[in-house]
């Protein structure tokens, strides 16, 4: 076994995993539940080591254009932050996604809105999944549910982003950036050289050479005729996305009863709940989506062929669970369960929420 | 003497840079940015650095800068010029990397880019085009707008109760650890055109050498945005903005 298994928190891991995929470079500003993303990355110093780049930004807008800067040269570079200032980003996350270009950006969700508190939430859904920024666009959002997922993820983000061309955004929360968890970090790959970026980013800033015409990496578009031609590209793009890269995990859904659509540490907290559900002789199942967009709502709305209802558990008001209803069209009951301002619910408060909204009994046994 | 012999490669004493391509200029008869493009790609070509230069353009009425010098180029969010060079120049520590913005986008949405670019010693040049408005947007106040100038927002001119100061920036930079380079120039004469060049040749040999932030302030006319001809803007300047923004060296520390 030469696996490299190690305990760590999920912020930790996704430092870990940014320079063992051979990213290069980091851009953030310091923000509670996430800091210990810049923390873990400046005590490793990759720059020693594979040549990444780890800068602190003076703020959230800085780190999120230095990140527009370095991709505009075709390389791999991310920024993590939490709600607030990733709120902070938003006008530049859509610049690159209008400038079509491949960037990793981490959201460990804080409660919000405004300052908010800084213990753990899913209250940015619809800011990710649905915009976020200004202008028609989209960012591939992926949702870990584990210290695992999240070193995972940086690489998986990282390869679909420049699969396609557009930024990725990893939800996460609070639990799953402060929790320690075994991880098995990925095996070191080498940063791309510049020969390779040449090759595959044709695009991107190298430096004009005689045998190219200059490249421009730019949003602007002033011609309204060719700015839709733009926009058509892009949801061409999204189309393609939503065909090929959903994706989601079932747990026990194929003899449920009822299922639970949540993702994140909210996913974690209601796996517990089944367990206890299924000890009292209530059969329910979990669907949790691992892409919140694009959102498995061919997945959700199979599962609901063969249920009495679908409780959608999430740490807000109830943002996924539109997303929800519109993938099972009214066929059955969609019930939210939440909880706010960075409250973190245990599995029997989800139970009890079965028996409030679909009047479900459990048979508990004090063994 | 025959025509082809005048018309010979020897006898050339001008030409225009080969990396200014052929766009027609979007640019206001009498505006500052053409010479200033031109005395850029004149830089970069002298010093060989085609194929290792990058340019960020600004929002502004450079924001097209990137259709007539013959390089790699970004276009930044408004004021986050420095932002983006920065990186760029980190991650590709080879290149020519430079900005180039207008007194809004850099000294005033783009101040805290600006400052901590400079503070941090980014191994990159700005060049920093002051006209004192904003003239893409049609003439608005900028933070360099000379007290009593009349702008679309200061229509009876600006007055300190109400809009603040102008800002003198470079000498602010000046002030970090971080530039080594600080500089005011014009382009509104022959000679001035010259003392530009020299300083933009001279802030990118520091930023290839890594020697920290350069500043090349240029003092510019925007004749549509000051209603006044080319030739009145440019006494208009000499007069008042020079008073304000006083010409010359104003840090040199990578001698």
């Amino acid at each position: 076994m030469n696996e490299d298994i190690r305990l760590m928190k999920g912020n930790e891991a996704i430092a870990h995993a940014a320079v063992r995929y051979g990213i290069d470079g980091y851009f953030g500003y310091p923000i509670t539940p996430q800091s210990e993303v810049l923390e873990t990355l400046e005590a490793l110093m990759p720059w020693e080591t594979t040549g990444m780049v780890v800068l602190q930004a003076e703020s959230e807008i800085s780190s999120i254009n230095m990140v527009y800067g370095g991709a505009a040269t075709g390389k791999a570079v991310m920024t993590s932050s939490s709600s607030p200032g990733v709120s902070l980003m938003q006008e530049g996350i859509s610049y690159l996604a209008a400038s079509e270009l491949p960037a990793l950006i981490i959201n460990v969700m804080r409660g919000g809105p405004g300052l908010g508190t800084i213990h753990p939430s899913q209250s940015d859904y619809f800011q990710a999944t649905k915009g976020g920024g200004h202008g028609d666009y989209r960012l591939i959002v992926l949702a870990p549910s584990s210290v695992q997922e999240m070193a995972d993820f940086v690489g998986l983000g990282m390869d679909l982003s420049f699969k396609y061309r557009t930024p990725a955004m990893i939800l996460a929360d609070g639990v799953i950036g402060q929790m320690m968890e075994k991880v098995v970090l990925p095996e070191q790959r080498p940063r791309r050289s510049q020969d390779e970026i040449r090759r595959q980013c044709p695009w991107a800033l190298t430096g004009k050479t005689p045998n190219r015409q200059r490249n421009v990496v730019t949003s602007l578009e002033l011609d309204s005729a060719l700015m839709e031609k733009n926009n058509e590209r892009f949801q061409r793009t999204y189309k393609e996305i939503e065909a090929n890269e959903v994706r989601f995990q079932a747990y026990d859904t194929d003899d449920a009863d009822y299922i639970i659509v949540a993702f994140g540490s909210m996913a974690r907290i209601c796996q517990k709940a089944v367990e206890e559900a299924r000890n009292a002789g209530v059969k329910i199942g979990i669907l949790r989506p691992i892409t919140l967009w694009p959102f498995p709502y061919k997945a959700i709305e199979d599962v609901a062929k063969h249920a009495k209802g679908i409780l959608v558990a999430e740490l807000n008001a109830g943002q996924m669970i539109e997303d929800v209803r519109l993938a099972v069209h009214d066929s059955i009951p969609v019930e939210h369960f939440g909880r706010m301002g960075g409250i973190v619910p245990n599995p029997a408060e989800v139970l009890n929420a079965f028996t409030d909204k679909f009047g479900v009994k459990f048979n508990f046994t004090n063994d | 003497m025959e025509l082809d012999q005048i018309i010979n490669p020897a006898n050339k004493v001008y030409s225009r840079p080969a990396l200014l391509n052929d766009n027609t200029m979007h640019y206001c008869p009498g505006c500052s940015h053409g010479v200033v493009h031109k005395i850029i790609a004149e830089c970069i070509e002298e010093l060989g650095l085609q194929e290792n230069a990058i340019g960020v353009a600004p929002v502004g009425c450079a924001v097209f800068a990137y259709n007539y010098i013959d390089i790699d180029w970004a276009e930044a969010a408004h004021g986050r010029a420095p932002a983006l060079a920065t990186a760029i120049r980190r991650l590709n520590p080879e290149k020519l990397v430079f900005t180039y913005q207008g007194d809004g986008d850099l000294a005033a949405i783009g101040t805290a880019e600006t400052i901590h670019a400079a503070n941090r010693g980014e191994n990159i040049t700005i060049v920093f085009i002051n006209n004192a408005i904003y003239g893409m947007t049609g003439g608005q106040m900028a933070p360099t707008t000379l007290e009593g100038q009349k702008t679309a927002t200061t229509p009876y001119g600006r007055r300190p109760d109400l809009n603040g100061y102008p800002l003198a920036i470079s000498p602010l930079l000046a002030q970090l650890d971080g530039t080594c380079f600080v500089t005011r120039q014009a382009v509104h004469t022959a000679a001035a055109v010259r003392k530009a060049k020299a300083a933009i040749k001279k802030a990118f040999k520091n930023s290839i050498d890594g020697k920290g932030t350069s500043v090349v302030e240029i003092v510019a006319t925007c004749s549509s945005g000051w209603k006044m001809t080319p030739d009145n803007a440019n006494k208009w300047m000499e007069k008042f903005m020079f008073e304000k923004y006083p010409l010359g060296d104003i840090k040199d520390s990578a001698k």
